[in-house]
C-alpha cells in the first residue's frame, strides 16, 4: 500500500573511487535527482557487510543501494566481485526475513558516470515509492 | 559517549550550499539533536578559507573540543584540508568527519525543504560516526629512487632522460626490439618540417648510452606488486636469441639470413629478414631473431647467421625469462595505434591497392622508406592526383566520437611534401573543419592555402572505383558532399590517403589491470583529474604520459612526459610519503583461523600463521579496501576509520532524520 505523499528514505553505500566520485560528478554537473537517497562512503563495495543492509532496513530505511566500480574496474582489483556475491546472498536473506528483495539494489557506477548515478537514483526511488513504506519500519527504534 | 565534545561547522560555500540548504536551520538542528555532545554548532560562509579553518582551530582551544564535523563539499575535495586544520588545532586529525552537503545535496536537489532535510540527515550521520572515531597515526613509507618507464616512444624517452639526468636509475621497458615508437616512423614533423628522425635519433642514442638507464627492449611488464615507493615488477625478457653483449651490430647475419617476412616498421611494404634490426637507426642497433619465421626454429636447419657471426653472438638456445626489478615510481607511456583501415570498409583499404594509411604514406615519403622517398602508387607509377581524407574514424559516432587532434596538421604536411616533390600533382584535402590550434599551426595552414592545394569542406563518405564517365576510368573516386557549394562531388584521384583515428592500444585494458589504474570508455588511461592532475592516476606513484592518455601531438606528448618526470622527481626528492592509514587488521583473540580473508585479499597482504592458527595482515601491503572485513565471519578483521561500529553509527544517524 503506497501512500500518496510517501517520501522513502534510501541508504546508499558507495565505494570511494567509482560510485561516490560518480555521485560527486552528478553534483558538479548539477544533475537533479530525488533527495530520498542518503549516502554512506566506504572505500570499496567489498567492505559492505550484508548486515549493514539488514541494519539499515531494521532502522527504518525503505531501500538500500550499493554502488561499486564496474566489474573488472575495481580500484582494489576484485572487491566488487565480493560485493556481487554478497548481494546474491543478501537477496536470499531478505526474502527469508519477509522483506521484498526489490528494496535492495546493486549498481555499478563509474567515476565518469554522473548521469548514470542520477538515473539509478531516480529509478530506484520510483521503485521504492511503488513498493511503499518498509513494513519493518513500525517496529524500528528511533 | 558523554566525553565527546563535538564542534559542528556548516559551510555556506557562498551560495553553492546556502542557496538551497537553510544552513542556519541545519546548524541549529545539530545542536538541538545532541545538546550534550555538540558543544558548538556554527555556520560560516567559506569553511575552507583561512578564517574558516582558524575558526575550527580557535574553537578546539576555547571549547576544549575533541571531535570536529564539517558539513560542506565532498570529502574527496577538502577532507585533507579539514583534517589538517583539526590537527593544527591540537587533536588527532582522525577525530574528524565530513558531511557532503554540496555535491550530494545542494547541487542535485530542486526543493529547498528536501535539501535541508537531507543535509540534516547527512550531518547527524557524521555526528554519530565521529563519536566512534579513534586516533590514528600517520605512517610514512620510504621511496625507492629507481623508476620504471613502460614504453620507449618519445614520451618514455623524454621522461627517462630527464629522470636519469637528475641522477636516478631508470628501467625503460619497450615491447619491440628498438625504442623510438611511432615518431621514428614519421618523415617530417609539423609545422616546422623538422626531420623526425633527425630530432629523435640523438635522444634515442642518449638513452642507449646513458649510465643511469637500463634499457629493456623486447620486454613486457607482466606483474606489478607493492605500493607507492616500493613496487616489485616482473618483466618478461623475450629471448632475442642474440647475445647483445658480444654482438657488434655489424649486420652480416641479416645479410646472410635467407628468410624474409613483412617488415612491420615499413607497414609491411618492404621485407625484413628473420634476424633483423627493425630500422637503421634502431637503439639498440643489434638484431633479434624472429622465431616464428626462422628456419632453424622450424626444422632445425640453416644456422647461416651463426656461421657468419664473427663474435659468436648467436644464442639459439636462449629462453624467455622473467627479471624482477624494484622501483619506487612508474610512468606508463605506452602510446597509441591508428585505427585499422580494414575496419572502415567504405574506404576500400585492401580492396583498392592505392588507398594508403597515413603511416604508409609517412614511410612512402621517407627517404629511408621502401621506395627511397619516391611517392608512387602500388604499381610504381607517379600519381597525378591525390586525395587526403581527414577524420577517418574520428569525430564519427559510429567509430570514435573524439577528434584525434593531429590529423589536420599532418594532412597539411602531406600536401606540402607532395607539392614539394610533384608541383603539378593535384592534391585534395577533404575535411570537416580545419583544427589548427597549436603554436604556428594556423600559420602553416595559411601557408598551405597558397601552395595550390584544393580544400574541399566535406567528409568523404565512400571511395569507389565504379566509374560513371570516361574521366573516372581506372581512378579512385572520392564521393563527398562539398558543404561550401552544397553539392555532392565525385573527385577521381590516383591515390587516397586515410587519416585514421588515433585509438588506444588493444592491450591498454590489460595494462590497466596490471598497474591498477583505469581506462575510460575509449580505452585511454584515465588521469586523476582532467585539469589539475593530468599525469597522475588513481594509483599513487603511477603516472601516465603521452598518447596513452588520449590523442596528442609530439609537443604535447613531450610536455606531458616532462610533467610526469617532475612528479616522479618530486617523490624521489621527498624520499618518503604518507602511507594509507585506513588499513585493515585482525584481532588475534577473535580470529578463528578460517582463512576466508586470505583468499579474498587482492594484495596477498594476509597470510595464515599455522603456528598460531590465526590469519595476519601485513600493514605495508594492505591498501585498505576492507573486503576481508566485510567477509570476516567472526568480526575479527577491522578496518581503521571504517570500523563496523563507525558504519553502524553512521547508518543510525542517517536514518534519525
Amino acid at each position: 500500500m503506497s501512500d500518496k505523499g510517501f517520501e522513502p528514505r534510501i541508504v546508499a553505500f558507495l565505494c570511494n573511487w567509482c560510485s561516490y566520485t560518480g555521485a560527486d560528478l552528478a553534483g558538479t554537473s548539477r544533475l537533479k535527482y530525488p533527495a530520498n537517497v542518503r549516502t554512506i562512503r566506504v572505500m570499496c563495495s567489498g567492505r559492505i557487510d550484508p548486515l549493514f543492509i539488514i541494519s539499515a532496513l531494521q532502522k527504518g530505511a525503505d531501500g538500500v543501494l550499493i554502488g561499486g566500480c564496474h566489474i573488472g574496474d575495481c580500484h582494489y582489483q576484485k572487491g566488487n566481485y565480493s560485493a556481487r556475491r554478497r548481494a546474491a546472498i543478501t537477496e536470499t536473506m531478505l526474502e527469508s526475513l519477509g522483506i521484498d528483495p526489490r528494496r535492495f539494489r546493486l549498481e555499478w557506477v563509474s567515476a565518469s558516470e554522473g548521469p548514470k548515478y542520477a538515473e539509478v537514483i531516480t529509478d530506484f526511488t520510483r521503485q521504492i515509492k511503488e513498493l511503499g513504506p518498509n513494513p519493518l519500519k513500525k517496529g524500528a527504534a528511533k | 559517549m558523554s566525553n565527546c565534545r563535538i564542534g559542528v561547522y556548516v559551510c555556506h560555500c557562498g551560495s553553492n550550499i546556502a542557496g538551497k540548504v537553510r544552513v542556519d536551520e541545519v546548524a541549529r538542528y545539530a545542536k538541538d539533536y545532541a545538546p550534550d555532545e555538540v558543544v558548538i554548532s556554527r555556520e560560516y560562509k567559506y569553511m575552507c578559507s583561512d578564517p574558516g579553518q582558524d575558526l575550527i582551530k580557535k574553537d578546539i582551544k576555547e571549547f576544549n573540543l575533541n571531535r570536529i564535523v564539517v558539513a560542506s563539499c565532498s570529502p574527496l575535495m577538502h577532507e585533507k584540508t579539514f583534517r589538517n586544520a583539526t590537527a593544527d588545532g591540537g587533536i588527532n586529525p582522525f577525530f574528524f568527519q565530513m558531511a557532503n552537503i554540496r555535491e550530494h545535496v545542494s547541487w542535485v536537489t530542486e526543493d529547498e525543504n528536501a535539501a535541508t532535510e537531507k543535509a540534516k540527515a547527512l550531518l547527524i550521520a557524521a555526528i554519530h560516526r565521529v563519536m566512534h572515531h579513534e586516533a590514528l597515526e600517520k605512517r610514512t613509507v620510504h621511496i625507492n629512487p629507481q623508476v620504471l618507464i613502460v614504453g620507449g616512444g618519445i614520451a618514455g624517452i623524454t621522461a627517462a632522460l630527464q629522470i636519469a639526468d637528475a641522477g636516478n636509475k631508470v628501467f625503460l621497458v619497450e615491447k619491440s626490439p628498438s625504442i623510438g615508437g611511432h615518431m621514428a616512423q614519421l618523415d617530417k614533423t609539423f609545422p616546422t618540417l623538422d626531420c623526425s628522425a633527425c630530432i629523435l635519433t640523438p635522444k634515442m642514442t642518449s638513452v642507449g648510452q646513458h649510465p643511469n638507464i637500463t634499457l629493456m627492449t623486447y620486454s613486457e611488464v607482466q606483474e606489478v606488486n607493492g605500493y607507492v615507493g616500493n613496487f616489485k615488477v616482473k618483466v618478461l625478457r623475450k629471448a632475442k636469441s642474440v647475445d647483445h653483449e658480444k654482438c657488434t651490430g655489424c649486420g652480416v647475419c641479416t645479410q646472410k639470413c635467407p628468410m624474409k617476412a613483412p617488415n612491420e616498421f615499413e607497414l609491411n611494404m618492404a621485407p625484413r629478414k628473420a634476424i633483423y634490426t627493425p630500422f637503421p637507426q634502431a637503439v639498440p642497433n643489434k638484431p633479434v631473431i624472429d622465431k616464428t619465421i626462422c628456419t632453424y626454429y622450424k626444422n632445425g636447419r640453416c644456422k647461416a647467421c651463426e656461421k657468419f657471426c664473427g663474435p659468436g653472438a648467436i644464442l639459439f638456445d636462449e629462453q624467455d625469462r622473467i627479471e624482477e626489478i624494484e622501483v619506487g615510481s612508474i610512468i606508463l607511456a605506452t602510446g597509441y595505434d591508428l585505427k585499422t583501415a580494414e575496419s572502415l570498409p567504405e574506404y576500400g583499404f585492401g580492396r583498392y591497392p592505392n588507398v594508403f594509411t597515413a603511416f604508409e604514406f609517412e614511410r612512402l615519403v621517407n627517404s629511408s622508406g621502401p621506395t627511397g622517398g619516391k611517392i608512387v602508387t602500388r604499381e610504381g607509377k607517379e600519381p597525378k592526383s591525390i586525395g587526403i581524407l581527414h577524420c577517418i574514424g574520428s569525430r564519427d559516432k559510429k567509430y570514435c566520437e573524439y577528434c584525434s587532434r593531429v590529423c589536420c596538421m599532418y594532412a597539411l604536411k602531406f600536401s606540402h611534401l607532395i607539392k614539394e616533390k610533384y608541383h603539378d600533382c593535384e592534391v585534395y584535402q577533404f575535411y570537416i573543419d580545419m583544427r589548427c590550434f597549436g603554436k604556428g599551426y594556423e600559420e602553416f595552414y595559411n601557408r598551405l592555402l597558397k601552395e595550390g592545394v584544393n580544400f574541399v569542406r566535406g567528409k568523404v563518405a565512400e571511395i569507389t572505383d565504379a566509374a560513371l564517365e570516361p574521366s573516372e576510368e581506372g581512378k579512385l573516386i572520392m564521393r563527398a558532399e562539398d558543404t561550401m557549394i552544397g553539392t555532392v562531388r565525385r573527385i577521381p584521384v590516383d591515390m587516397a590517403i586515410l587519416c585514421l583515428a588515433m585509438v588506444a592500444k588493444p592491450e591498454a585494458k590489460e595494462l590497466s589491470h596490471i598497474f591498477s589504474c583505469s581506462v575510460g570508455k575509449d580505452g585511454w588511461f584515465t588521469e586523476k583529474h582532467p585539469k589539475l592532475a593530468p599525469v597522475s592516476t588513481a594509483s599513487d606513484g603511477i603516472f601516465i604520459a603521452g598518447a596513452c592518455q588520449g590523442p596528442k601531438d609530439i609537443p604535447d606528448t613531450v610536455a606531458q612526459a616532462g610533467a610526469a618526470a617532475a612528479e616522479v622527481l618530486n617523490l624521489i626528492q621527498r624520499g618518503e610519503v604518507e602511507a594509507e592509514v585506513v588499513t585493515a587488521d585482525i584481532e588475534e583473540d577473535l580470529c578463528s583461523g578460517c582463512r576466508t580473508c586470505v583468499e579474498l585479499c587482492p594484495y596477498t597482504a594476509i597470510t595464515y600463521n599455522a603456528e598460531k592458527k590465526k590469519s595476519e595482515i601485513n600493514g605495508a601491503l594492505c591498501k585498505g579496501c576492507g573486503t576481508c572485513v566485510g567477509a570476516c565471519p567472526s568480526g575479527a578483521a577491522y578496518q581503521r576509520n571504517f570500523r563496523d561500529e563507525q558504519i553502524y553509527a553512521e547508518i543510525k544517524g542517517i536514518l534519525a532524520v
